[in-house]
């Protein structure tokens, strides 16, 4: 323990309590207050009711939630591959190559994702590769979008990883491919499900990029959240928004019991 | 089939740092050979060519007659084992020391008899099916020699498997070494190690190494008894450096003519004298030398006693003795002439 006073403990207690009570957690419970209104006239909502959520888990909504998970699944798992292969591939170079693959999977992260969906949506508006009005864009974006996070978190684990775990595979006679696949990849799990995480919620709360591309029929839940809340019915937009944090943590929640399965020491 | 290995003017260079400077040394078929120095001595390099970890920057690396130099380590057919176990954590002990056979496609069918073969070799058939978490350090150590022999290699590479173990166990597994060496006469062992004791207690021959270059390279007998050189002389067995002249019958250490046997060393020519701490008597005798005491360490059965003698600190081990002789006192030390090795120059006075 940091502090062992009783009173700095109870200073450091009240200081998280400052700090996270109005930062965090107030506005999340006032969105979770307002799912259940119909009126908020006076300084807490009034008029308790299910209805929103009724209505938030049927038809054009429910179309939006598994648009949502589709997509961030979709663009988790591609992310991971293309991150952890570039990863992998960088940490193989050496000097300038490795700093120049690093930067180049960096950039979409210092592009504003505003940026990143014009640019796809710009790319990939002609033929051949004519992708506009499809899902695909959708899911490309996210893909671009959260690659860099899967790239960063997994070619961080990488520099942990031990080099005598591959040389001890290699002096038993293990061609480079059978230690990826058996010794490298395995023991990366934990920091792969970390990313695969991160990547999912990242994808699940993305808006401004996907507000450039989204067909008709392709409608994430941030996109519904944002104009049920644009027209006014911020009732039905919380319930949304419930829905979507609802959703993300439990797939959250799901990937970390995978981590722990899967971390060895 | 039984093989060795041959370093043929092995070099490796980091830059301007030379770690292993023109290593010639051959390990023969089923010997084993230890690689004794302090660390950063090159010994560890050395190994980690014959391994495929290191490219030599010059000279060639044989295993038997294959010029192993650029295969890499998957090609090499040795076996490993390191300072750290190197385990495997996501695996079962078993599957540990199948991975080797398993990487090399052997047949399915044999590898359960060849992982329990392996495993009961070393002591470690109860825990087959424990993950290596749930292992002491001397179990784990084990099982990473179980898997170093499940694949059957010509050339056993150990690198300073025991250090990482506590005193008792490390003297357990010494003898278990020598057993699995007995019990497998045909591999060649190439065993890296900073502690004499290891060396002395496995070898069939010692390679001393210091600052990238073989010093000395004997039999344990051989190196102990008749160092040829001062690093050997200390670095084994810990010996007592005396710079002395040679005399016509016998050298001179700063006055006290001592008797001693001089070979064809030249008269009046600078040399080293080398005698070990536990050949060295208290009391009147031959080859008397008189100093004070400057310090004493009880170490149970012995007590170590070091002595100026003429402004030389002489090491004494004595059997432990009765009453203490007070700092400062007068004592006379002595050695048998016989037990006295004398070294060409290079004065180092340790």
């Amino acid at each position: 323990m940091l502090v062992h006073s009783r009173s700095g403990r109870r200073a450091s207690w009240l200081v998280f309590a400052v700090l996270f009570v109005p930062l965090f957690a107030v506005p999340l419970l006032v969105i979770v207050a307002a799912s259940f209104s119909t009126h908020w006239s006076g300084a807490f909502p009034s008029g308790p009711t299910t209805e929103h959520y009724a209505a938030a888990v049927r038809g054009e909504s429910l179309q939006a939630l598994t648009t949502s998970l589709v997509t961030a699944v979709a663009a988790s798992l591609l992310a991971l591959t293309l991150g952890t292969w570039a990863a992998l591939a960088a940490a193989a170079l050496r000097g300038r190559g490795r700093r120049i693959l690093d930067a180049l999977f960096v950039l979409p992260l210092a592009v504003p994702s505003v940026v990143v969906g014009l640019a796809v949506l710009v790319a990939f508006s002609r033929p051949p590769l004519l992708l506009n009005g499809t899902r695909w864009i959708v899911i490309l974006a996210h893909t671009v979008l959260v690659t860099a996070f899967a790239h960063q978190s997994v070619s961080a684990a990488i520099r942990r990883l031990d080099p005598m775990y591959e040389q001890a595979a290699a002096g038993l006679g293990a061609r480079p491919s059978y230690v990826l696949l058996r010794v490298r990849l395995p023991l990366l799990l934990p920091s792969l499900s970390a990313a695969a995480g991160l990547c999912f919620a990242l994808s699940m709360g993305e808006l401004s990029a996907t507000m450039m591309l989204y067909p008709p029929d392709w409608t994430p839940l941030p996109v519904l959240v944002f104009t049920a809340t644009d027209r006014g019915s911020l009732f039905i937009g919380s319930a949304l928004a419930v829905v979507l944090m609802a959703a993300t943590l439990l797939v959250l929640l799901a990937v970390s019991r995978i981590r722990t399965k899967a971390s060895y020491r | 089939m039984t093989s060795g290995i041959r370093f043929d003017g092995v070099t490796v260079r980091y830059g301007d740092t030379t770690v292993l400077d023109a290593l010639t040394l051959t390990v023969e078929p089923g010997e084993v050979m230890a690689l004794l120095g302090p660390s950063g001595s090159g010994k560890t390099t050395a190994l980690r060519t014959v391994a495929g970890f290191v490219t030599p920057s010059a000279g060639r690396v044989h295993i038997g007659d294959r010029d192993v130099t650029d295969l890499p380590p998957y090609k090499r057919g040795i076996g490993m084992v390191v300072q750290q176990y190197a385990l495997f954590p996501h695996l079962r002990v078993d599957e540990n020391v199948a991975f080797g056979l398993k990487a090399r496609k052997h047949p399915r069918a044999e590898i359960p008899g060849r992982v329990a073969e392996a495993l009961e070799m070393t002591g470690m058939g109860a825990y087959a099916r424990r993950h290596p978490r749930e292992l002491s350090g001397g179990q784990q150590q084990r099982v990473a020699i179980a898997r170093a022999l499940a694949i059957r290699p010509d050339v056993l590479l150990l690198d300073e498997p025991l250090s990482a173990l506590d005193a008792q166990l490390r003297s357990g597994m010494l003898a278990e070494l020598a057993r699995l060496h007995r019990e497998l006469p045909d591999v060649s062992i190439l065993y890296v190690t900073h502690d004499q004791v290891e060396a002395l207690t496995l070898a069939d021959r010692i390679s001393v190494m210091d600052r990238a270059r073989l010093q000395d390279c004997g039999t344990p007998q051989e190196l102990y008894r008749r160092p040829r050189t001062a690093f050997t002389a200390s670095f084994v067995g810990n010996a007592n450096l005396l710079p002395v002249r040679v005399g016509p019958d016998g050298v001179d250490l700063a006055g006290t003519a001592l008797k001693v046997p001089v070979g064809d060393a030249a008269p009046g020519a600078a040399a080293t004298l080398c005698v070990r701490p536990h050949l060295i008597g208290l009391g009147e005798g031959p080859n008397a030398l008189r100093g004070r005491i400057a310090e004493v360490q009880w170490r149970g059965a012995t007590h170590r006693l070091y002595v100026d003698v003429d402004g030389h600190r002489v090491k004494a081990d004595v059997r432990e003795l009765r009453d203490t002789p007070p700092l400062g006192s007068e004592v006379t030390l002595h050695f048998a002439p016989e037990d006295a090795v004398l070294l060409a120059a290079g004065v180092n006075d340790g």
